[in-house]
């Protein structure tokens, strides 16, 4: 892995107030270009970019100074190249290594013209209609340069917060009517003052970076483009509860964001951020990165509790709440990484500007995340509120196929696949609910009109028994037979038999299984069954799809 | 990557690694993934030494070391090539690369028997806007097709 981290003279400063950080800025007259260390970014050559403009640099008669910032989440556009200029950042993208010469020849660093030009980044309309707040400095800041995070506004939540009593923190975040982020929507400010309340001498904040659902990649995002802002979040959490340790469980599918974590909280450690006296407070609070072990179910916060004590991820039985007896039966925040980072926000502005934002029960802003086949995917953060159509369409841009849209997965693989019926539904989490659906983490995935639904619905299955801890037996036992049920159906085996069954199958899950896992698994099959029953009578791969178009997808290297 | 047969040298390993551990709180999934990043693997003489370090039965660290994905009981290739199967990367077309690399005698979850290759599938590795990808050897790859791939298989990328 080669996570290149810009030279920084703040890095390792060990001053206890950022008004002593020392001047990062270099003295010479280089020009600043800044150019993504994001995964995304990276697995389409993002490195390579940045090293052919140092070596280019190196040859040349100029001085660039690299900036590996995280991404600004327009993915379609990475690697994305902004150059520093009197007007403002301007965009380039995207840009292979062969194009820097090309670029650099036109006048890149006084952000000259050029076919891969995009103009302002700021003033892209993709961007600037957007309402970034928890987002607000992915992409613009140098993620691991605590002077840079100060200069943008960090840790005026935590200040404020560490200002007022940890009752009124809880308040604060209750009144903004934050709900988690990790899917179930619970308020949580509740979540806080259940800890709180709880006499413990010992208690913990667990940030859940599990980020496993299809589709989903913010909580990486952020934390690999902005790792204070989480700190910042999980040590607000830990004054408003009373906790003195925290862990952040990350899952190990991101390399990145566990190195980005663990450097940030190192760096942290020597700003006297974290620690002894978090700011010269009386608060003492100290984090540690975990790494799961590929464990889906880990995601699931009981999973994730057993994981971190060093035991299989097996699901918990509720009560006792984590909230009341969590990590190592002591009492224990558990919060989603876009929860967390939500906080400094609310702390800052204050909970009336956060609870503004939104529609009904659902406050603030969203992260939503356009996955799968689309044309311009990437990280959408507006107000609840906002319908499906407009972001697939109007920031999405369709599909990245050309063909049609048929449905559009929400919440993960445990969420609907929706048709285009229900794409006016606004994002929010009580519509959704009544449309059988579930906005859970915002992770939006598009299928073109290739799509074999029944085949969909049997991976939902299949994916449910290969992950299942195996605690309960209608997960465990429910999802083989959901994938036997499912295979009959589509072979036409006694249809309407094992339809009846799989329903009644589906009834049980639901019913019976110990947590969402098992729970949920049959929201995308009936959703599957629902709105797209013809794929369930066999054949509509073989006999509509083909002629059409054998291959399907457009990627690289098969166009 | 040191990989021993001798019972001593793993038993060395382990202790030591346990030894950098044993201040944690639940300091098992850290300790077997030192183990791992250390042999290659979490070799079966390794559960009884963790067992005996940690105080805790052979049947619960045997039970943590099956239940993970990532707890390798075999070494892997030298090449480890992990295919994204999760929904956003099926929408584009990640069964094909599943295809291709059946069509190249490459088995999912399997290593080669010339241990080169050990091709794997993996659910989600969070790049869901430019899929299909594919992780080799740590590497995240976007926008993969088959050609790429075999390019990434054949270690040319």
């Amino acid at each position: 892995m080669n996570n290149s981290s810009p030279a920084d003279a703040s890095v390792g400063a060990t001053a206890g107030s950022p008004a002593d950080i020392p001047d990062g800025a270099p003295s010479h007259c280089a020009t600043t270009v800044y150019v993504p260390r994001d995964s995304a970014a990276r697995s389409v050559g993002a490195d390579e970019v940045a090293a052919a403009l140092q070596r280019a640099a190196t040859r040349g008669d100029f001085a660039v100074d690299v900036v590996r910032n995280g991404s600004r989440g327009m993915l379609w556009l990475e690697p994305m190249v902004e150059v520093a200029t009197p007007r403002g950042r301007v965009g380039y993208g995207p840009v292979t290594p062969e194009d820097v010469d090309g670029l650099l020849a036109a006048g890149l660093l006084d952000g000259a013209d050029h076919p891969l030009r995009l103009g302002l980044v700021d003033e892209l309309p993709w961007l600037a209609r957007q309402n970034r707040v928890t987002f607000a400095r992915v992409g613009v800041i140098d993620p691991l340069s605590p002077r840079d995070y100060v200069e943008h506004g960090g840790l005026a939540g935590l200040r404020a917060a560490l200002a007022l009593a940890p009752a009124d923190v809880v308040a604060e975040v209750t009144e903004s009517g934050l709900r988690g982020r990790g899917g179930a929507g619970f308020p949580a400010g509740i979540k806080w003052k259940t800890v709180l309340e709880c006499a413990d001498e010992l208690k913990f904040v667990c940030c859940n970076a599990d980020e496993g659902d299809s589709g989903t990649f913010a909580d990486r995002m952020v934390m690999e483009g902005d790792p204070f802002l989480l700190i910042e979040g999980m040590t607000i959490a830990a004054h408003a509860v009373g906790a003195s340790e925290g862990y952040l469980y990350i899952r190990s599918e991101y390399p990145d964001a566990i190195a980005t974590m663990r450097e940030a909280i190192e760096l942290a450690r020597g700003q006297g951020w974290l620690g002894k006296g978090v700011l010269g407070s009386a608060l003492d609070f100290d984090l540690h990165v975990r790494v799961g072990a590929g464990a889906y179910i880990c995601g699931e916060e009981t999973s994730m509790l057993e994981s971190l004590e060093g035991k299989r991820g097996m699901v918990r039985a509720k009560p006792p709440i984590p909230a009341i007896e969590g990590l190592f039966g002591k009492p224990t925040v558990v919060n989603n990484v876009l929860t967390l980072t939500t906080v400094p926000t609310v702390l800052a502005n204050g909970a009336k500007a956060y609870q503004d934002l939104g529609v009904g029960r659902s406050r603030g802003t969203q992260v939503f995340q356009l996955g799968g086949n689309i044309a311009r995917g990437g990280i959408v953060e507006t107000a609840f509120g906002i319908t499906l159509r407009e972001l697939i369409e109007e920031y999405g841009g369709g599909t990245h196929t050309g063909r049609p849209v048929r449905t559009v997965q929400v919440g993960g693989p445990l969420g609907a696949y929706l048709p285009d019926s229900l794409f006016d539904l606004p994002m929010d989490y009580e519509a959704f609910a009544e449309a059988g659906a579930m906005l859970g983490h915002g992770g939006i995935v598009v299928f073109d009109d290739t799509v074999d639904m029944a085949a969909q619905a049997r991976f939902a299955m299949e994916f449910c028994a290969e992950e299942s801890c195996g605690k309960c037996t209608p997960c465990r036992v429910g999802s083989v037979r959901g994938v036997e049920v499912i295979d009959k159906i589509v072979a036409g085996t006694h249809r309407d038999e094992n339809l009846a069954l799989l329903e009644d199958l589906c009834d049980l899950m639901t019913d019976g299984s110990l947590c969402a896992m098992g729970g949920l698994t049959p929201m995308p099959v009936r959703s599957a069954l629902t709105h797209f029953s013809d794929d369930f009578h066999g054949g509509r791969r073989l006999l509509e799809i083909q002629p059409v178009n054998a291959t399907g997808v457009r990627t690289e290297g098969t166009a | 990557m040191t990989t021993s047969g001798s019972d001593v040298t793993v038993e060395s390993v382990v202790r030591r690694v346990v030894a950098d551990h044993r201040g944690q709180r639940g300091a098992l999934l850290p300790a077997l993934h030192a183990v791992q990043a250390e042999l290659g693997h979490v070799p079966q003489e390794a559960v009884p030494v963790l067992a005996d370090e940690l105080n805790l039965s052979r049947a619960d660290v045997h039970g943590v070391v099956t239940f993970y994905h990532d707890f390798r009981r075999e070494p892997a290739g030298r090449t480890t090539v992990r295919i994204c199967r999760a929904e956003a990367c099926q929408a584009l077309g990640a069964d094909r690369l599943v295809s291709y690399a059946r069509e190249a005698g490459l088995t999912l979850g399997e290593t080669t028997p010339d241990g080169s290759v050990t091709v794997e599938q993996v659910f989600c590795l969070g790049n869901c806007a430019l899929g299909p990808s594919v992780e080799a050897n740590g590497r995240l790859y976007g926008r993969v097709g088959p050609a790429r791939l075999g390019s990434i298989l054949n270690g040319t990328v």
